[in-house]
């Protein structure tokens, strides 16, 4: 199942009226220490490789084996920052429900599946935006989300 | 009937080995909560995949929840649902 940074039956422009959508942002952060992750590869490998990144991620991070480490770091990371922005750390969200997808131009975008993606429409999620960064032994991730809600407003109908 | 204690044993030697905590796993209270002594997310994931293979077992995705490696008592309760105990 294909994700998508949108959810795909949200339209395209937002209503903007101020009375009827109230638009709120939330942000998630994590940092990761690469060794920590290196010493998981070792200790679990495969199991910890399957479990934790989907197919897409796993080709991006072994095609440079000398990068693989820090560049799973970063995807670790953003799923953890992904957790945090949206509330699902007690949801029980499978971690390759979230992934970092990259273009091949370098940029990167988080796409959702599964039980993610159904806990972000659920949540009003209508768009997310991901940075990564590395240097050294440290790996970060910061993820934010815009969310519609009903506007708290109350209603002009008359009795 | 499943052997709380042995169990709990096995899942005090997961903790020491995987959930860089900063108190004695083997000696920490059942309900006290493991990220309060230490455990990042990183390392409940290292605990997981111990758990899975000492017990062999696999968390189903909604079991993949931070309250179900909060404590020793609620990883019991989690791995005694898997081994059907």
């Amino acid at each position: 199942m294909d994700g998508f940074p949108l959810l795909p039956d949200f339209p395209n422009s937002i209503d903007v009226n101020p009375s009827s959508v109230v638009c709120r942002l939330k942000v998630g952060m994590d940092l990761v220490q690469i060794s920590r992750i290196q010493a998981s590869l070792e200790k679990f490998g495969d199991r910890f490789m399957q479990r934790i990144f989907t197919e897409h991620e796993m080709l991006y991070a072994i095609s440079a084996s000398v990068l693989q480490a820090e560049r799973l770091a970063a995807r670790f990371a953003a799923k953890e920052a992904t957790l945090k922005a949206l509330g699902l750390a007690g949801k029980g969200v499978a971690w390759r429900d979230m992934e970092v997808f990259r273009f091949p131009d370098g940029r990167c975008e988080l796409r959702l599946y599964g039980r993610a993606f159904e806990f972000a429409k659920s949540l009003g999620v209508i768009q997310t935006a991901l940075s990564l960064s590395h240097d050294g032994d440290y790996a970060a991730a910061i993820v934010a989300a815009v969310v519609s809600e009903p506007s708290m407003s109350a209603s002009t109908d008359s009795i | 009937m499943t052997d709380t204690a042995a169990i709990d044993a096995q899942i005090r030697t997961v903790l020491k080995d995987h959930a860089r905590l900063s108190k004695d796993a083997m000696t920490l209270d059942v309900n006290e909560d493991l990220y309060q002594a230490g455990m990042t997310s990183h390392a409940s994931v290292n605990v997981m995949l111990g758990l899975e293979g000492t017990f062999d077992v696999e968390f189903p995705d909604h079991m993949l929840k931070r309250n179900v490696f909060n404590t020793v008592s609620s990883i019991r309760a989690a791995v005694v649902e898997l081994i059907g105990g």
